[in-house]
């Protein structure tokens, strides 16, 4: 393992880097009812690991993101629980400090690489900025990192690139231009939002790869943001799947996607398309939306869309079952109790 | 006897305020500006495009450059001097009160014998100067208002707006008058203050509502998720990406600017002075001769007609090119 190397505060590998506990993120309008977009979510991530956080729209993923950067806005929103990066709790951090973290420590790739960047200022001083803000270099000695930087992210002709606008770049390229954003300051923690959903399926691949490969290299852990099970089943150790606001399954990727216990797992691994199927099967995918979902306190959410449910899903709220590395939250999971 | 409710009374009940209507044309106009589905260049190349083809664009733009030449050439082509009196000995207070057109003099001269055609020439200079800089004063104050509102937001953003929407309901051209009649002696600088202090809240409206739009936009989100400093957010990231609808506000702001100076100056408001010839100053002296002698109205009026048109005609049709929902 040479991530160990890069490692720099962190006494053993196994200390998590990130140690996200009940994090509970709930939206108040005035004369509306509160809606709790995240409802106790736990999960660890530990150093050089790939954690993936998947599930369908509306689930609380990237609620949980921009919770743990502090970019939720701030009026109407509150964020309870604990996200102890590195020994210090990030939702209790001043704004200020907050700042001095992102994008030196943790640092966020979007979903859509170009309205993420800024239209009117070239690639070369959006990178160069971020490194010019946290490593207070000035912005000629900037400029040659900025151009090594594009490079590693798979630019080519990366020194006559700084001069482009975002406008003048592919989608691909424009989502590497972002990562390298992400990474100018070699942060610990990267968290992709989705990276790939905008992009088409070629240029998919090669921003997974360089992912994966950066991740690799850099020994940075990546927490992944997805609805697309096969970016999990690519890249992440670790896999959370995440239903109306709470992780309902947990898993290494190898154990969840061969013995999967939850019925959402179940339903999600199923509604994925496959070549191998015979021609005419018909996709099955899981039956409802999220609009029908049950409050987690007096029921489980998923219960009125589950093909599994038994009678006491509708009463009462499942218990997590299993440890911090494996488990699943139902009363009557796929293949019986543990 | 007829119906409880009079149609005409509930059309006029349902008729938005003065202030209402201004308050929607800006916040259209910041809207338009603000659709961020296109990139910045790529976007003005492309209005560019469109311009050069666009027969209103190129007639403005014509008007325009005309104008402006004529200003800044305007001592050198002037066939006489504003303050000689060449046609002091035609001038017949009681019978022939303004000399006729005559060889040396194509539109004859004014009450006091001095060439018309000369005054005119040289009046576009001081037109031009008030136009200019009070559309200038009032896009800084807009811009410093607005930037303060969009981009601190809460409390300062509601008390900014609400002493904009304040001004925004007074009349415009009323509020000027106000400013204008407070100055103890009037001068060029009395139109540029007050027509600015008008300016001020429609830039200011215009820039805040763009602003807002860009402070949730994705690349703000970006930018703060690599925590970026905010005053770097606000004038790096927000403030050149808000900055093109009041780039084109100022342009038709122009031609209010003038007419407004105009009317200010034909009212007695503005430079009293008239060895520097103005436009509206002129007109305002042409009043006692205007059964004997229209011609002397007619001709800067015209002027003021031709130029405000030109400014117009470029400032709209730049604002359709910019704004996503006309491009075809």
């Amino acid at each position: 393992m040479t991530q160990h190397q890069t490692i720099r505060s962190s006494p053993r590998s196994t200390e998590p880097l990130l140690s996200v506990r009940d994090l509970r993120v709930t939206f108040q309008r005035r004369d509306e009812r509160a809606f709790k977009a995240v409802d106790g979510v736990s999960f660890d991530v530990r150093p050089g690991q790939t954690v993936g956080l998947v599930g369908e729209s509306g689930c609380g993923k990237s609620v949980t993101s921009l919770a743990i950067m502090g970019l939720l806005p701030k009026r109407g929103n509150t964020v309870e629980g604990e996200a102890v990066f590195d020994g210090d709790d990030l939702l209790s951090l001043s704004p200020s400090q907050m700042r001095d973290r992102r994008g030196a420590d943790i640092a966020m790739i979007f979903q859509d690489p170009l309205s993420s960047l800024n239209p009117v200022i070239t690639i070369g001083r959006q990178v160069t900025e971020v490194m010019e803000r946290h490593q207070g270099l000035s912005r000629k000695e900037a400029t040659p990192k900025a151009a090594e930087l594009l490079d590693r992210v798979g630019i080519p002709d990366p020194k006559a690139r700084l001069a482009n606008y975002p406008h003048q770049l592919s989608g691909g390229m424009r989502q590497r231009a972002l990562i390298a954003m992400a990474l100018a300051c070699s942060p610990r923690l990267l968290i992709a939002d989705e990276p790939t959903t905008a992009l088409d399926v070629t240029i998919q691949a090669q921003i997974l790869a360089l992912l994966k490969e950066l991740v690799v290299d850099t020994g940075t852990a990546l927490v992944m943001i997805t609805h697309d099970l096969g970016v999990v089943a690519g890249l992440c150790d670790e896999v959370n799947v995440l239903y109306g606001g709470k992780i309902v399954e947990r898993g290494g990727r190898h154990g969840l996607f061969r013995q999967p216990r939850h019925p959402y797992t179940v339903g999600l691994l199923d509604s994925i398309p496959r070549l191998d199927a015979p021609r005419g099967e018909k996709l099955n995918p899981v039956p409802g939306s999220v609009a029908d979902n049950l409050p987690w306190d007096s029921a489980c959410a998923f219960a009125p869309r589950c093909s599994h449910r038994v009678d006491v899903c509708t009463r009462e709220m499942p218990r997590w079952d299993g440890d911090d590395v494996v488990g699943f939250r139902c009363f009557n999971p796929v293949g019986g109790p543990r | 006897m007829s119906d409880p409710i009079d149609p005409a009374v509930a059309e006029d009940v349902r008729r938005p305020s003065y202030g209402q209507r201004r308050r929607d044309r800006i916040d259209a106009l910041a809207q338009a500006g603000a659709v961020d589905d296109t990139p910045g260049v790529s976007l003005i190349r492309g209005a560019w495009l469109r311009l050069r083809r666009n027969p209103v664009f190129l007639t403005g733009a014509a008007i325009t450059v005309c104008f402006v030449v004529l200003a800044i050439i305007a001592p050198w082509i002037a066939p006489w001097d504003v303050t000689a009196r060449p046609l002091l000995d035609e001038v017949r207070p009681q019978t022939n009160p303004v000399p006729g057109p005559q060889p040396g003099h194509p539109l004859g001269g004014d009450d006091r014998g001095r060439d018309l055609l000369s005054r005119l020439i040289v009046g576009s200079r001081q037109t031009l100067i008030v136009g200019v800089f009070a559309t200038l004063f009032g896009l800084i104050g807009g811009v410093i208002l607005g930037t303060i509102a969009g981009a601190i937001g809460g409390a300062v953003d509601s008390l900014v707006m609400r002493i904009v929407d304040v001004m925004l309901s007074i009349p415009s051209l009323l509020l000027a008058f106000t400013v204008a009649s407070l100055a103890r002696s009037p001068s060029q600088w009395t139109l540029i203050v007050s027509i600015a202090i008008i300016q001020i809240p429609i830039f200011a409206r215009l820039l805040r509502g763009s602003m807002l739009a860009q402070r949730s936009s994705d690349h703000v989100l970006a930018a703060r998720s690599l925590g970026v400093k905010k005053r770097a957010i606000v004038f790096r990231h927000m403030l050149p990406n808000s900055i093109g609808p009041v780039i084109v506000q100022a342009t038709l702001s122009l031609a209010v600017a003038i007419i407004d100076a105009a009317a200010l100056s034909f009212l007695g408001l503005g430079n009293p002075d008239q060895r520097q010839p103005e436009w509206g100053q002129m007109l305002g002296l042409a009043q006692r001769y205007i059964s004997e002698a229209p011609h002397l109205a007619f001709y800067p009026a015209g002027c003021i007609i031709v130029v405000a048109l030109g400014f117009t005609l470029m400032g709209e049709s730049l604002r359709e090119a910019l704004d996503p929902k006309t491009r075809r």
